[in-house]
């Protein structure tokens, strides 16, 4: 069993899990944070990012116990209050999104992005979603969504 | 997934005596291939021995005409240093064009090595450059570290520390990917060196691999004419769904050509 201690949006967690617990069991099944959902569960789909110290990772494809000791950011973490983050609220706008599944996991990559390229050209864009799979087939909007945010965080 | 135990070292040494004590030792780098492998039970560990919390496998540093690089650096730390911009920009390329995003927030130079997937980019780098893995033991030259598909001359327990890289006149990576996982159904690294060009190819055989013959084309005269009527056969190469060997051969040209017009 690991004994870990991390920070998940903003509260600080212990828990205590088998070490063989993948860090979206630990979310999903320890934590109840639902919005990170499992899509391929082979580390293709990206549907389970999760932002680990602000940087993107497929939460399918880390061990719980590596977390231990950073700050973790879910889909559940964005919004203050009834506060959309500028992100979703791009996506709200631009809807940006079909099913909806793969969702949570665009939204936190997207703000990877923005992080480190505050204003990204479109194949910028689609080149660094490229782990983030829509079965929907919905890019156009999700980029469209991701240029609107960029635009609005820039002014 | 089978049950293992997970054990968080904070020195190589401590990582390198944890593992020896563990009936199926494995390092765990950014577990890009390997977790994917144990969950499909084709990876059996009994301990998994975690090298992120290891300070001194990390670090990026020139001196004079080499770049060492911590074999914990993830893709994304390599693609965005400064230094090896600097020294070696092929490289930060190479390294940003690795998979996708999150995995190039996870993994790492000295995992991708030591896994040795033979259609990973890393090796192309180091078999072109003449780099030298530095492992918790000695140093092994890359033209002597790539004995296969995911075997390397590594022994039980043996723990890559870093990669050094001698710095070239001049390189270029070019990459024809398979559009799904991104790994190279051909990538050639192409490298000017003060002992002469050095081109490696990896995506198209059992191995990285260096192209003699193209070499030796390039060495005569540096310029994409020099393939003029090379001939680059089919024989030995990967045959499967995604590319035919002789779709291969073809590529290995194509991407060298690329590669020399980036140069």
């Amino acid at each position: 069993m690991a004994r870990m201690s991390l920070n998940v949006n903003g509260r600080d967690v212990s828990a205590d899990v088998p070490d063989a617990t993948l860090l979206v069991e630990l979310l999903r099944e320890h934590l109840d944070l639902r919005g990170v959902h499992v899509g391929c569960d082979t580390s293709q789909c990206g549907a389970c990012s999760v932002l680990v110290d602000g940087r993107s990772v497929k939460s399918c494809t880390m061990f719980a116990g590596e977390a231990d000791g950073s700050s973790v950011t879910t889909i559940e973490g964005l919004a203050d209050g009834a506060e959309l983050h500028p992100m979703q609220q791009a996506f709200r706008e631009c809807h940006a999104l079909q099913c909806g599944f793969c969702t949570p996991g665009m939204v936190l990559s997207a703000i990877d992005l923005l992080e480190r390229q505050p204003d990204p050209g479109e194949s910028e864009i689609r080149e660094w979603l490229e782990g983030n799979l829509c079965r929907c087939t919905g890019y156009h909007n999700i980029v469209e969504a991701v240029k609107s945010c960029a635009a609005a965080q820039r002014s | 997934m089978q049950d293992f135990a997970l054990h968080r070292p904070t020195s190589a040494a401590a990582a390198v005596e944890t593992c020896r004590g563990c009936d199926e030792g494995r390092y765990l780098a950014g577990g890009q291939s390997l977790i994917p492998m144990m969950k499909l039970d084709l990876a059996l560990p009994s301990d998994l021995v975690s090298l992120a919390g290891i300070a001194e496998l990390s670090g990026i540093r020139r001196e004079g005409e080499t770049l060492t690089i911590g074999a914990a650096e993830t893709h994304a730390a390599v693609a965005e240093s400064a230094e090896v911009a600097g020294a070696i920009p092929a490289l930060a390329g190479l390294a940003a064009r690795i998979g996708d995003a999150q995995v190039r927030n996870r993994g790492t130079l000295g995992g991708s090595i030591a896994h040795a997937d033979p259609a990973a980019d890393y090796p192309a780098a180091l078999l072109a450059l003449g780099a030298a893995i530095v492992t918790d033991r000695r140093e092994i030259e890359a033209e002597s570290f790539f004995a296969g598909p995911y075997e390397t001359a590594l022994e039980a327990g043996e723990l890559i520390r870093a990669a050094r890289f001698p710095i070239p006149e001049a390189a270029a990576y070019a990459k024809f990917p398979q559009p799904a996982s991104k790994f190279a159904l051909v990538g050639v690294f192409l490298a000017r060196t003060a002992e002469g060009v050095r081109v490696a190819v990896t995506g198209a055989a059992t191995t990285v691999f260096r192209a003699d013959a193209i070499e030796q084309a390039l060495e005569r005269s540096f310029e994409a004419s020099a393939l003029d009527g090379l001939e680059i056969p089919p024989d030995g190469l990967t045959d499967n769904l995604d590319a035919s060997a002789e779709y291969r051969a073809h590529l290995i040209g194509a991407m060298t050509r690329r590669a020399l017009t980036a140069i």
